[in-house]
């Protein structure tokens, strides 16, 4: 086969998977992006089966088995777990990386007197480096965010010192791979493998739960960076041109979370929430929210919803923990039914994944066009009669607003306590990820409806459900 | 202690200065209630809604009188005619007596109250302070004013207030011009707004304007920059140029609103005169003018206080009764303030009159006989009260914003530029096209994920996840050596890994829009 071919083939997939991504722009058109990604890999992948590989053996039961595994993960995952997954398959393409890397190493001669060498060497380092630290971090977010490990960022004495160690570490072990003849450099890049993996363990683990969807987008920029690291070193474009893609939007992900906690995407990354905090819960101790705080029933909570005239529900992770996405939805059609007009509010960060809210309210078959974001929503609350918060505590905190003493003052949150009554769902009066205390629960027009989401949300909807058949049988 | 709560004798005072929720209040802070028989009747509270909670009934005025040792009162004491007595003799020797006393006008009647050795605390001298909000008697019964001062519009103007679309054809809304955003002006803006008209409100005071905004009114401005605050939540009288142009708004205005209702009063003078006769001339048939400041000479021209008048075709309303005409909230309302000002001063078991007490010192006219009005003026009593109905908002603050460092961008821009340079010079001719197409890919993807609608960020994810699987190229390239060989084992496995991710990845993917219908 014709090189040039090959080529065109390549440019071609890179072309159908920058429209794959574009077709994510809009509901309507993200079905035809995700046929174009497909249509894409197969081309890819065929064209590359045909033009530079010659035993078919190995390949074939690699990718049986690869699909196999594949599919079924994915038929079988849970939407209130898809972070999870996202997480675990960065971990694939981390490790891939790394063996890729060190398969590109093995197989090639390195040639250290001439730059091309130097270069493919250093490429194979960085490749392997960032499929490590990608790997490691991977699967400790999977272990965060599946709850095998505490959600607690684990904040070593001195860990900014340890990161640059582990860094610089890697570093040396680079220049000793580098000097070292003929394929003597295996033991340092080997070595490098292990620390980057323990510098990807140590990043993870600093940081809390509340921070994981920029932990996993970033994680997933890193997967892109290490694909583009394997392009380099197979001097491949479409490898560089896909995990330039995915890299940026791993990158736009975080930074958007970031910007929705307004927090700089460094403090995300090395600072654990709250880190430097020593001093100010003392400063704060004079403004603690005061006041009563008032509880709701489940029926009074129905009354309230019933005669309203709009209401907007708040869904937050508790909901996704607590699987009530599906009585939510039930909930907000039957107050349809009575003319009530129902909207979804769905912050940036509300969940452990960007976007992840609006998967599971879709999965419960919320129609699109009624989940709307902060922006499009925030000044409706004034208007609003009745907000429904479930499961949710920092992103509908005033204090972000107003308190400038707060860690997380300046925030952009849903501004729910507009609204004429706020009910809050929640397990107790427990802070929210952020450790902070929520003035909300103690306004004049807050309720709190203390207890499991579910139940609570199976409680209205059975107490809705009664009202509605009694009314039809007058 | 003895309270006494005699029936309101000015004519049409319907009023009574406690209902029977108040006089239970009143009992639990310990004093013993006694009512005039019908006390209540004009705020259709009964005697037995009163002997219910406690309080005794007693027939005629001269003894309920004589056997109070407080007395609590809507309006300041006046000649009876039916017993042929002012009620300021009918107050014990040495007793209390809390009502409006308006000391300023009524100086006869602080001499007759003196006489009597009286201590006399009037509700409309409480200073306008923080604490004393809740005893302020004269923003209830503002408050209650405005609203009923758009009431009483609303049954003269024979219009809708809210624009309506019928099967028949459209009803325009009607334009409510409110002046002056006091508690009373703030209070006639709700009423007004939530009838459904369009309400325009004009204050001098800029502070006022984002409570106007913040009930749903435009507020209105003159070109002319000057501050009207006077002291206590209170307006100023303004410059002549002011004054001109004001009167210029009100007279373009006044031809395009139905409604105007005038709240203007400045302390201790007579209303300024706000709409003149041309004005009211220059108004549509059928508009209607509600002058809440009637009682002070009026802030229009053709106002007579407590009348009704019509001039070419406008109502010009100058009850100054309006409190009295919402009789039972505005009992409730003044109960209540008089309630927390017996409160403040010890309840029934150790009520005492504190001179240093900020709201009695401002209250107190008559202390045991002696003339303790006006007041020595010290710290100075500003802090208007809360607007009515006060949303409960925290303010937002900007966010800090980011620091832009324009040298250091410059200096990591030459840095960034000066490293290429050299990597051009040294690197080989495919490493610099890879870097080409991997620099002009970064940007394509970073423009291309901008577009992205937020909802859609997992699905994302996962198709992201499903492509950076293309590592699996890397994998095919070199599979194809012996099948022992480390590197085709390590590449096998690789291939292997990125399988998992770019099925697990479309699969799911395609699971999870599926789902997004509208």
């Amino acid at each position: 086969m014709p090189e040039s071919l090959t080529t065109i083939a390549y440019l071609v997939a890179g072309v159908l998977f920058i429209l794959s991504l574009g077709g994510l722009s809009t509901q309507k058109t993200a079905r035809r992006g995700n046929a174009y990604g497909i249509a894409g890999m197969l081309l890819a992948l065929g064209i590359t089966a045909a033009g530079h590989v010659h035993s078919y053996g190995a390949l074939a039961i690699a990718v049986a088995v690869g699909s196999l595994i594949g599919t079924v993960l994915a038929m079988r995952v849970e939407m209130t777990s898809m972070p999870e997954l996202v997480a675990v398959l960065h971990s694939f393409v981390g490790l891939a990386a790394v063996f890729v890397g060190i398969a590109s190493y093995l197989g090639s001669t390195p040639d250290m007197a001439h730059a091309e060498g130097v270069i493919h060497a250093v490429e194979v380092f960085v490749g392997v480096f960032v499929g490590a630290l990608t790997f490691t971090g991977s699967v400790v977010a999977f272990g965060k965010l599946k709850g095998v490990l505490r959600s607690k960022p684990l904040l070593l004495p001195g860990r900014h010192a340890l990161n640059l160690l582990l860094l610089l570490l890697a570093v040396g072990l680079g220049a000793r791979f580098l000097s070292a003849a003929e394929h003597d450099g295996l033991s340092s890049l080997l070595i490098m493998t292990g620390v980057a993996g323990i510098l990807g363990v140590h990043l993870v683990l600093a940081i809390g739960g509340a921070d994981m969807p920029v932990v996993v987008s970033m994680l997933n920029s890193y997967s892109g960076w290490a694909a583009a690291a394997a392009g380099f070193m197979l001097e491949n474009d479409l490898l560089i041109i896909t995990g330039a893609l995915v890299g940026s939007s791993g990158a736009i992900l975080s930074y958007i979370m970031c910007r929705a906690m307004n927090r700089s995407f460094w403090s995300v990354i090395f600072g654990g929430f709250g880190a430097d905090e020593g001093a100010a819960p003392a400063k704060r101790a004079g403004s603690e929210p005061q006041g009563e705080v008032t509880s709701i029933s489940a029926g009074e909570t129905a009354a309230l919803l019933r005669d309203a005239k709009q209401v907007v529900i708040v869904p937050g992770y508790g909901m996704a923990v607590a699987h009530a996405q599906y009585p939510v939805y039930e909930i907000a059609s039957l107050l349809q039914k009575h003319g009530v007009k129902v909207r979804f509010a769905i912050h940036p960060v509300a969940g452990r994944l960007p976007g992840h809210m609006n998967v599971l309210l879709a999965e419960a078959k919320v129609p699109y066009d009624i989940v709307l974001e902060m922006e499009e929503i925030n000044e409706d609350f004034p208007e609003t009669d009745v907000v429904l918060v479930i499961g949710a505590n920092d992103i509908v905190n005033p204090g972000a607003l107003s308190d400038s003493s707060s860690p997380i003052y300046g925030m952009p949150v849903l501004e729910v306590w507009k609204s004429k009554a706020t009910v809050v769902m929640k397990r107790s009066m427990a802070s929210g990820y952020a450790g902070v205390e929520n003035p909300l629960f103690f306004l004049e027009n807050s309720k709190m409806l203390f207890g499991d989401a579910k139940k609570n949300v199976d409680a209205i909807l059975t107490e809705l459900r009664s009202t509605a058949s009694s009314a039809a049988a007058e | 202690m003895k309270i006494g709560i005699p029936k309101e004798i000015r004519p049409g005072e319907r009023r009574v200065a406690a209902t029977p929720d108040t006089v239970s209040r009143l009992i639990k802070l310990g004093f013993e209630v006694q009512v005039e028989s019908q006390a209540g009747a004009g705020a259709s509270f009964s005697d037995a809604d009163y002997t219910s909670l406690g309080a005794t009934i007693v027939p005629a005025a001269r003894q309920l009188w004589g056997q109070s040792e407080l007395v609590l009162k809507v309006q300041p004491p006046e000649q009876n005619l039916e017993l042929g007595v002012h009620e300021a003799e009918l107050l014990p020797e040495g007793a209390t007596l809390v009502s409006f006393i308006w000391p300023a006008k009524n100086g006869e009647l602080v001499e007759r109250l003196a006489a009597r050795r009286a201590t006399v605390l009037a509700m409309d001298q409480v200073p306008r302070i923080t604490r004393a909000q809740k005893m302020d008697a004269l923003s209830s019964m503002a408050n209650i004013a405005g609203y009923r001062a758009v009431i009483e519009a609303a049954s003269f103007y024979g219009r809708f207030f809210t624009g309506q679309m019928t099967a028949a054809g459209k009803v325009p809304p009607a334009k409510v011009l409110v002046i002056g955003a006091g508690v009373a002006g703030l209070a006639a803006i709700g009423a007004a707004r939530s009838l459904g008209a369009i309400v325009r409100a004009f204050d001098t005071r800029s502070e006022v304007r984002e409570q106007i905004q913040s009930m749903g009114a435009e507020f209105l401005e003159v070109s002319i920059k000057e501050e009207g605050a006077g002291g206590g939540g209170y307006a100023k009288t303004m410059s002549p140029e002011f004054i001109a142009a004001e009167m210029a708004l009100f007279a373009k205005q006044a031809k395009e609103v139905d409604i105007i209702i005038t709240t203007a009063l400045v302390p201790s003078k007579a209303a300024p005169l706000l709409i003149t006769e041309e004005m009211v001339s220059s108004m549509r048939q059928g508009s209607v003018i509600v002058d809440l400041a009637a009682e002070a000479g009026g802030n229009c021209a053709l106002t007579r206080p407590g009348e009704v008048v019509t001039h070419d075709g406008v109502t010009v309303i100058g009850y100054v009764d309006l409190p009295s005409r919402l009789a039972p909230t505005a009992s409730q309302l003044y109960g209540s303030n008089l309630t927390h000002l017996l409160a403040d001063m010890g309840g029934a078991k150790s009520f005492h009159v504190d001179l240093e007490d900020a709201v009695v010192r401002g209250a107190i006219v008559l202390h045991e006989g002696k003339l303790t009005w006006p007041p020595p003026k010290s710290a100075p009593m500003h802090a208007p009260p809360a607007p009515p109905t006060k949303s409960v908002a925290p303010p937002a603050p900007e966010p800090p914003k980011p620091v832009a460092h324009p040298l250091r961008d410059a200096l990591l821009a030459a840095i960034a530029l000066g490293l290429l340079a050299l990597l051009g010079t040294v690197a080989p001719k495919e490493f610099v096209s890879h870097l080409t197409v991997f620099v002009l890919a970064c940007f394509v993807g970073w423009q291309v994920v901008w577009n992205v609608t937020p909802a859609l960020h997992t699905p994302l994810m996962s198709v992201t996840n499903a492509i950076s699987g293309i590592i699996l190229v890397g994998g095919m390239l070199q599979i194809s050596g012996p099948i022992s060989s480390p590197v085709t084992l390590l590449s096998a496995a690789a291939v292997l890994l990125a399988t998992i991710n770019i099925s697990g990845g479309f699969w799911v993917t395609t699971r999870m829009l599926r789902m997004f219908q509208r």
